[in-house]
């Protein structure tokens, strides 16, 4: 099953009218013609049922009352009219049955197919979304939209909307009918339903005021659940148990307490509510048998007996309703969060420089739809509309580059740097100098506050983003894996890679001898994040990854520290190989990575502070000398 | 499993069998109104008999009170019954996970355990109280209607009784049917799920190599699979409604036909002819209700079994009979010593340990990952339990002593207290400073506290803080730093004042500076106890007085600095690359 949404208190929904006419709109999207059939198919399934209710009327108003006058009058008795009646009653019930089933298979599909549309956009929208979006908001939010939110929603539009429709029509239909047989009785009934109307809503209240507890100390139960278990080792280790027991009843008594009182008044509504309408029957009964016996307003035996039974189907909604109640708050909460995350800004693209494929003829350089290895920057002037085709080589400028994740709060001041293609330019400096932040801004994830980033002599924010980031490999710090084969992850950089050319990229990224030790080589199903590898292998698999997609710009973040020295030496190695003619930025961990770089700049809080080459830098004698030799100038 | 669940119940006994009790009190007292009906339409109505409509109307209203008491009565008890019920699973498993071993923790995930304690159990709450209230009253109008229908005419409740055979029959067969269509449609939604997931937490890849109309593809796949499957499965379901609904339909028919046949020819009264058209109703629905419950119930078995999964689980390490609770001195023995954390798993993690720790001396431990430092570490406080060399054989079994007494003879608890540890992956928890340094000595005065943090190299942060010691810790001590997290958690582990004292890479986010002045403070002030430092780096473990080089479960070689790097040959080759200009600078620039 899917995992369920921690459960806070109950949320408050700003405007429900909007979002379920958002619902609606959703619906109706695709499924128009389907919702009228589903509307007209209730409409008909409920007067079936209606005739039916009147049909006990007629069969002893006219059937049996007169055959068995006609009986006692010594006539013989003739049954082919109520024959006839109970054909008749037969072929409207057989509708009635057909319109139901109809209705019931239409709201499947109108229930499914909207949840997968749905849930098609939101992913669609959310992939489109800036990585400020993930970077902002819980994992655990995101992925319950997909499974709660959209549960809730399931059950509100295959349970709850069909349900309160035919409660509707229902109540109108019966509240007709019951005036056609009885408008006395009809008023007996109309004021149960009134005292059952303010019982339900006096109980409900009450219901939904320990309701509101129990959801808060629900919360509060999980909240210390998962930092308790999270933390059960130095529980443990420091014979904590004890006090964990006593904190643990205490809340565990207190939730028990609301959840007891939030559950006792929402199951008394239902004998109440019931009782009340057996009260409400057996007073339509008395008052039924008193105009009858005086033969008052025509009430006959035949009518009471139908108008008893109406009398129950006109109750039963109240009941029905109530109950789709709470299903439907919380359907509008999820719906609310979905269309929330529907509404995200999608990640602005203003960019109209793409990358192509080029052959060069004559000379001079063209464009062509053939897989040619050697690609070009398409750039059309706005201006004149006239074309440039500016060879792709990997040569990053950054100019006066101020980045923060907030506008208030700058975290990257005025660097500036200079990368032809196939230097080395490595980031060095403590936690949370800048440096990751700095791979965030040349592939666009985040955009600069001010200042240039240039690519081949382009403003990247003039480059279409996909092409951009094709033109960028990238390798982080932490690995992700997808679930597929080990050959489906590498080929992940370049969907229609070849056997062989996957293989190449395992070998250059010092992959391939320990994929083909893995039980089925290439073909081992990989799952979890690749949970069954060693971080070392999965940082292997990343790294060829990035070696198949060929970029002319590498990003490296390559920490290892949780890798043990031999991996790590293949590793480096791996990611050697990968660097060799390409433009690389490296935020380096290790200094032995630094030492051969064309040009290391030093960070602290954000700014450059030193830059230079190995030895220029040891010459200076600044941070990066006192970094390298653990000694102070 | 229900057995298992079901001894919790305990003081909820009486309301759990009070409830059923009052169900069926109120399903009696609605089952008579209809018969009560069908006296005032033969002896009243048909009669002219306005006394006993009154008579008749009077006893009935009382008895829709009754039955409104009862009904109350019910609710209440299964309210009271089903959430006490829960807090008692709830507080057994608590109970029960706080018995735990690590390896007992390890088996389960915690995010498991979470969702036991919580999820679940509410699951099994509100099925408890569903089955309370349902399960005893489904039946009991199925059967007192029945009955109450061949006491009015055994034709007509014929027909009834093949109704119902036949419905049930087909809706056991819809339930079985769409009960594993279900099972697949969980399958897919697992499949997407991990769609999702990966896309939420690979975004960057995903976009670094502009994947996501790829994943959009991959995603739609997964999206379309369990459309069709839920669509096939709830087709199924669409059925239950109008198959119910031709049942009664048929039923209605044929009473109307045989009835009309029976009351013209005297042998029913009009009166009944209603009772039997009401008790209809009631004995199909009663039916479907039945099946709803039925579906409830086999839904929250997983549930149910999730739990009793953990009430059942036995701590793997309890303490002893007779247990010592002196510790003697901090000095430490590995006796033949063998671990693997399965049982079953084929190569032991540690192999043939022998080493001798005496009391009061620093003892570090290096070697890459996988080295088994830590499963090494863990033996001592008994977190983990040594096993014999092949698995079974309990004679060849090693042993880890403590001041000179096997640890498997001590109590826990005095153990614990003495050896003190600091775990490579530690938590510190919400609240204060100073609540999280009592977890090491819940009687410790603050200026006891300022202490252990002056040995660990925290007071100095510490003090920068405006609130000092009183600052607030979040969830997880994610409002300090990584170097700051691991002095305070070394601080709350020498508040306990133990004999032993292990870090388990402890210092690892922490600069060398303070890592070497922790060091000297160890030295000077606490020389009594004896130190075990795991560390990557080898500075950190350089000047002790015994160095374990740990490869693949073994010890590879013991001894001094110097004697190391003359003998052995991983020791020497960690060391040169570390010193050679290659330190990590993350470590190195790490926070101070």
């Amino acid at each position: 099953m899917p995992p369920r949404r921690p459960m806070g208190p109950r949320p408050k929904i700003e405007n429900p009218g909007k979002i379920l006419k958002q619902i609606f709109s959703e619906i109706m999207k695709h499924y128009a013609i389907h919702v009228v059939l589903v509307v007209i198919f209730i409409f008909v399934s409920v007067l079936a049922n209606v005739q039916g209710t009147i049909f006990t009327k007629d069969l002893i108003d006219q059937y049996i009352v007169p055959l068995l006058k006609s009986k006692n009058a010594g006539n013989p008795v003739d049954y082919t009219n109520l024959l006839n009646a109970i054909k008749r009653v037969a072929v409207f019930y057989a509708i009635g049955i057909a319109a139901s089933y109809s209705q019931q298979r239409i709201m499947v599909n109108v229930t499914q197919g909207t949840l997968r549309n749905l849930r098609n956009r939101m992913f669609e929208h959310m992939e489109s979304l800036p990585i400020r979006y993930f970077d902002t908001h819980s994992h655990g939010d995101v992925m319950s939209m997909y499974t709660n939110d959209i549960d809730t929603m399931r059950q509100m539009i295959s349970q709850s909307m069909p349900q309160m429709l035919n409660s509707a029509i229902t109540v109108v239909s019966v509240f007709i009918s019951m005036v056609y047989l009885s408008i006395p009785l009809t008023v007996v009934t109309l004021i149960m339903v009134a005292v059952m109307l303010y019982a339900t809503k006096k109980s409900a209240g009450l219901s939904s005021r320990y309701f509101v507890k129990q959801q808060k100390d629900i919360g509060e139960l999980n909240g210390f659940v998962e930092e308790m278990i999270t933390g059960q080792k130095v529980v443990k280790v420091f014979n904590h148990e004890e006090e964990c027991i006593a904190n643990f009843d205490r809340i565990n008594e207190e939730l028990c307490d609301s959840a007891n009182k939030a559950n006792k008044f929402t199951n008394i509504l239902g004998p109440i509510n019931a009782q009340l309408g057996n009260v409400s029957y057996v007073l339509c009964a008395i008052v039924g048998a008193i105009i009858a016996i005086n033969g008052w307003t025509g009430l006959t035996l035949g009518k009471l007996a139908s108008f008893l039974t109406f009398n129950r189907s006109f109750s039963m909604p109240i009941n029905q309703v109530s109950q789709q109640f709470n299903a439907i708050v919380m359907a509008l909460a999820g719906a609310d969060r979905i269309f929330k995350l529907l509404d995200e800004e999608p990640e602005v693209d203003n960019g109209y420089v793409t990358l192509v494929n080029t052959i060069e003829k004559d000379g001079k350089i063209e464009e062509t739809d053939k897989v040619t290895g050697t690609w070009a920057w398409k750039h059309i002037h706005q201006a004149d509309k006239s074309v440039d085709y500016v060879p792709l080589k990997g040569d990053v400028v950054f100019d006066d580059v101020d980045f923060g994740y907030v506008p208030e709060k700058i975290v990257l001041h005025n660097v500036d740097l200079y990368a032809t293609p196939g230097q080395k330019i490595a980031f060095v400096g403590s936690t949370g100098a800048g440096k990751t932040t700095i791979t965030n801004l040349i592939n666009r994830f985040y955009d600069i506050q001010d200042g240039k980033i240039r690519y081949d002599g382009i403003n990247v924010n003039k480059i279409k983003k996909a092409d951009l980031r094709r033109s960028l490999g990238i390798v982080l710090q932490e690995t992700h894996l997808f679930t597929g084969t080990v050959a489906d992850n590498i080929r992940f950089g370049k969907l229609d890679a070849t056997d062989e050319e996957v293989v190449a990229a395992a070998k250059l990224a010092n992959a391939d001898g320990f994929i083909k030790r893995l039980p089925q080589g290439y073909d081992t199903v990989l799952t979890g994040d690749g949970a069954n590898l060693s971080q070392g292998q999965r940082q292997l698999l990343a790294i060829a990854r990035a070696a198949i997609a060929n970029p002319p710009v590498l990003i490296l973040d390559e920490a290892t520290s949780s890798i043990d020295t031999r991996t790590e030496r293949l590793v480096q190695e791996g990611m050697d190989n990968l660097m060799h003619g390409r433009t690389t930025f490296v935020i380096a961990h290790r200094l032995s990575t630094v030492r051969n770089s064309n040009c290391i700049l030093v960070l602290e809080k954000g700014r450059v502070i030193e830059r230079g080459t190995h030895e220029e830098l040891l010459e200076q004698k600044g941070k990066y000398y006192q970094l390298y030799t653990g000694k102070t100038a | 499993m229900v057995k298992t669940l079901l001894s919790h119940v305990k003081e909820y006994k009486a309301a759990s069998i009070l409830t059923p009790i009052f169900m069926i009190f109120e399903v009696i007292m609605e089952m008579i109104i209809p018969l009560m009906m069908a006296s005032i339409i033969d002896d009243g109505i048909n009669k002219g008999d306005i006394a006993h409509v009154y008579i008749v109307g009077g006893i009935m209203v009382v008895f829709a009170v009754l039955g409104l008491l009862a009904g109350l009565g019910g609710g209440v008890f299964a309210a009271k019954a089903s959430t006490g019920f829960a807090k008692n699973l709830r507080k057994a498993m608590y109970d029960n996970i706080q018995t735990f071993s690590f390896s007992n923790i390890d088996k389960f995930s915690t995010a498991g355990l979470v969702t036991r304690l919580t999820t679940d159990v509410t699951n099994i709450q509100n099925s408890y109280q569903m089955i309370l209230r349902m399960a005893m009253r489904a039946p009991a109008t199925l059967i007192i209607a029945l009955v109450l229908s061949f006491t009015r005419s055994v034709r007509i409740a014929s027909i009834y009784l093949v109704a119902v055979i036949i419905l049930g029959t087909i809706l056991a067969f819809i339930i079985k049917k769409t009960m594993n269509y279900f099972g697949q449609v969980f399958k897919k939604y697992d499949a997407l799920n991990e769609s999702v997931q990966e896309n939420v937490s690979a975004i960057r890849v995903v976009k670094a190599y502009t994947r996501e109309e790829y994943e959009i593809d991959k995603f739609q796949t997964a999206s379309n699979n369990i459309y069709k499957m839920f669509v096939k499965a709830e087709s199924l379901i669409a059925t239950n409604a109008p198959l119910m609904m031709f049942t009664v339909y048929v039923c209605i028919l044929l009473i109307s036909w045989i009835g009309a046949h029976m009351v013209v020819s005297s042998t029913l009264s009009t009166g009944n002819l209603v009772a039997l058209l009401a008790y209809c109703m009631n004995i199909l629905m009663s039916l479907m209700m039945l099946s709803m419950i039925f579906v409830m119930i086999t839904l929250s078995i997983a549930s149910g079994e999730r739990i009793a999964e953990v009430l059942n689980e036995k701590a793997d390490i309890v303490n002893p009979d007779n247990p010592e609770t002196n510790v003697k001195d901090g000095s430490i023995e590995f006796k033949n010593v063998y671990f693997r954390y399965n049982s079953t798993s084929e190569e032991p993690v540690l192999k043939n340990i022998n080493l001798k720790i005496k009391s009061g001396e620093t003892v570090g431990i290096i070697g890459g990952t996988g080295s088994a430092k830590t499963s090494l570490v863990n033996l001592i406080s008994r977190l983990y339990d040594v096993v014999p060399e092949d698995g079974i054989d309990k004679n060849k079994d090693g042993a880890v002593k403590v001041g000179g007494v096997d640890v498997r003879d001590y109590d826990l608890k005095t153990l614990r207290d003495e050896v003190s540890v600091v775990l490579q992956k530690n938590v510190l928890f919400s609240g204060s400073i100073l609540d999280n340094l009592r977890w090491g000595n819940r009687n410790a005065t603050e200026e006891e506290c300022v202490n252990a943090c002056k040995l660990a190299c925290a007071d100095e942060f510490i003090e920068t803080f405006p609130d000092k010691y009183n600052t607030h810790i979040e969830q997880g001590g994610n409002n300090v730093s990584g170097g700051q997290k691991q002095r305070l958690c070394i601080a709350r582990a020498l508040l306990k004042k133990p004999k032993i004292l292990i870090l388990d890479d402890s210092t690892s986010a922490v600069d060398t500076a303070t890592d070497a002045k922790i060091r000297k403070a160890f030295r000077e002030e606490i020389p009594n106890t004896t130190k075990i430092i795991i560390a990557q780096r080898v500075s950190s473990v350089m000047d002790a007085d015994k160095i374990v080089v740990m490869e693949d479960g073994e010890i590879n070689g013991v001894g001094t600095h110097e004697e190391l790097l003359e003998s052995n040959e991983i020791y020497r080759e960690v060391y040169e690359s570390q010193t050679k200009g290659d330190a990590d600078f993350d470590e190195i620039g790490g926070e101070c």
